[in-house]
């Protein structure tokens, strides 16, 4: 081997190791620039009255989003009804009963449910509730949210049920235990941590959704005192405050999206600090 | 919960005894989406005593004992002809469920699995408590009676809320043993029950089956010629799915009646 070829080798050796760093750190990238941003733009403005205050009218200032936080969470409360169960349910039915064609199709439709855009998800919903029930509804808002979860939350499911090792079925069943019991008390206790882990993920995904809540929930400026009206949101909040031409709303839409980026960033790392292992070895 | 299920829960622990063999299989057939496994086997098992299952890989034996509780069901492909008799009841009649057969034919596996959720009690009063049993004063009572069994009470008494995992291997599948003790089943199948576990931990299990015996039917799978010769009292030998040869344990290591098991103890092939 020439000392020039093996130059030339190294050369590529570390064209390649740079290329792919460069291609990491790009990844890395977005976030820490939207998060640069937020933290600019929104930091100043994040104070007490944003999240206990009603908006104020045009022209006056101060205010805050009180309503579209509060509104927010009882939006996931109610996807977290709809979506947790179900969605749990399919993936214990895919994992641990069914085995045949039928399997494969609903994997399939999950699989392609999630890769339905969320603004179909809205128009579906508003066609089999809000079209019925005469009007938009924080109800409307939490079921499309919940639908969204579902495919979620099973396919994680069913993975993370496929991980606890069969060992632990056939133990179960040996001692005269039931399936269903086998299934609730020793398979699903097993995995726990990664449907929790599932649940959350697929609750900061949605958390952060607008286009289906627009045919929804649609927004509303005052605190909701039923599930049956409007219900505001802080993806909506923001999104009719950023539009506005008004310089405070501006403000507040950057305090907004910072604080539903941070209910995010908590949301994942909740999920860290569940799934971190207590035993390190062993399992 | 059903009757029979609470019977057995209040059983004591004596199993029964009498007349009838623990196990007696008539012309015993198991096939796999079409293979078969298993051909013909017919076969009585004594109660009260260690009957040990040898053969070489792929011979049957797991599939045999898997069967004697219905494990082999847990496959959907499986397909099961012929008859198997528990202390005299057909076990694949029509009426019994595979669950009420598994509380009365405990099992042990190759690798140990104790919950890795549960602590060292719950591990033991598991089957129990699923079960539906939910005195206190009973679980108590039988987690000590059931780990004092498997030889473990001494080494566990004084953590019994620590997790089942933080036990060594050999630790973990005695718990398993006291586990399956716990429910007071008629019969123990061991499959292969030390072949993961180093010579100590070995020895340990197998002085537990000699005391077991007194009390217990067992029927163990091991590839260990030497452990089949030292713990059980019969041996049948199994090789391509059919039963060749089943007789005293000394016969079968010292004067074998067939050619192929003689090869086979002797360690010409296998």
């Amino acid at each position: 081997m020439t000392a020039s070829n093996h130059n030339w080798r190294q050369f590529k050796n570390l064209f390649m190791q740079t290329l792919a760093c460069a291609c990491g750190l790009l990844v890395v990238t977005p976030l820490i620039l939207v998060f640069y941003h937020l933290l600019r733009e929104g930091f100043t403005s994040i104070n007490w009255a944003l999240f206990t205050s009603l908006p104020k009218p045009v022209g006056e200032t101060g205010g805050g989003m009180g309503n579209a936080i509060a509104g927010t969470f009882i939006l996931l409360a109610q996807a977290a009804l709809v979506g947790v169960p179900v969605g749990v349910l399919g993936g214990v039915y895919l994992s641990e009963y069914s085995s045949n064609k039928l399997n494969w199709w609903i994997r399939f439709a999950a699989d392609i449910l999630n890769g339905v855009p969320s603004i179909t998800w809205g128009i579906v919903v508003y066609a089999l509730l809000v079209v019925p029930m005469h009007g938009f509804s924080a109800l409307a808002g939490g079921v499309v949210l919940g639908m969204m979860m579902i495919p979620l939350v099973m396919r994680t499911t069913e993975e993370v049920l496929q991980l606890v090792p069969g060992g632990y079925r056939e133990a179960a069943f040996a001692l005269g235990i039931s399936k269903w019991r086998t299934i609730v008390q020793i398979v699903l206790r097993t995995a726990t941590k990664g449907i929790v882990t599932g649940v959350l993920l697929a609750l900061a995904r949605v958390a952060g959704e607008t286009a289906p809540l627009l045919f929804t929930a649609l927004g509303n400026r005052f605190w909701a005192h039923s599930l049956t009206e409007p219900i505001a949101a802080m993806p909506l909040q923001i999104f009719a405050y950023a539009i506005s031409p008004y310089d405070d709303w501006h403000r507040q839409a950057w305090a907004g999206a910072l604080v539903l980026l941070l209910l995010v960033l908590a949301i994942n790392i909740g999920v860290r600090f569940l799934t971190r292992d207590r035993f390190p070895g062993k399992s | 919960m059903s009757k029979a299920a609470i019977s057995i829960l209040d059983q004591s622990p004596s199993p029964q005894t009498g007349a009838a063999p623990a196990f007696s299989t008539r012309n015993l057939s198991i096939s796999f989406g079409g293979k078969k496994v298993l051909k013909e086997v017919s076969i009585d098992i004594a109660a009260r005593s260690v009957t040990a299952i040898i053969g070489p890989s792929g011979c049957g034996k797991s599939t045999f004992l898997r069967a004697l509780n219905r494990m082999h069901e847990l496959n959907p492909d499986a397909r099961m002809d012929g008859e198997i008799r528990l202390f005299g009841d057909n076990i694949y009649s029509r009426d019994v469920q595979p669950v009420m057969v598994r509380r009365r034919v405990g099992m042990v596996f190759q690798k140990s699995n104790p919950f890795p959720t549960m602590s060292i009690e719950e591990n033991v009063t598991v089957g129990l408590r699923l079960n539906g049993l939910t005195n206190r004063g009973t679980l108590t009572e039988r987690t000590e009676q059931s780990l004092r069994m498997a030889a473990l009470w001494d080494e566990v008494k004084d953590r019994l809320r620590a997790p089942a995992i933080s036990l060594s291997g050999g630790q973990q599948q005695r718990l398993c043993i006291a586990r399956a003790l716990a429910v007071q089943p008629e019969v123990l199948l061991m499959d292969e029950p030390a072949s993961a576990l180093d010579p100590l931990a070995t020895a340990k299990i197998e002085e537990l089956v000699v005391e077991l015996r007194k009390n217990y039917t067992i029927v163990i799978v091991t590839h260990n010629m030497q452990q089949a010769a030292r713990v059980s009292d019969m041996t049948a030998f199994f090789y391509l799915g059919e039963l060749i040869e089943y007789d005293a344990t000394k016969k079968i290591f010292t004067s074998p009646g067939k050619k192929q098991t003689e090869d086979y103890v002797t360690g010409q092939f296998g």
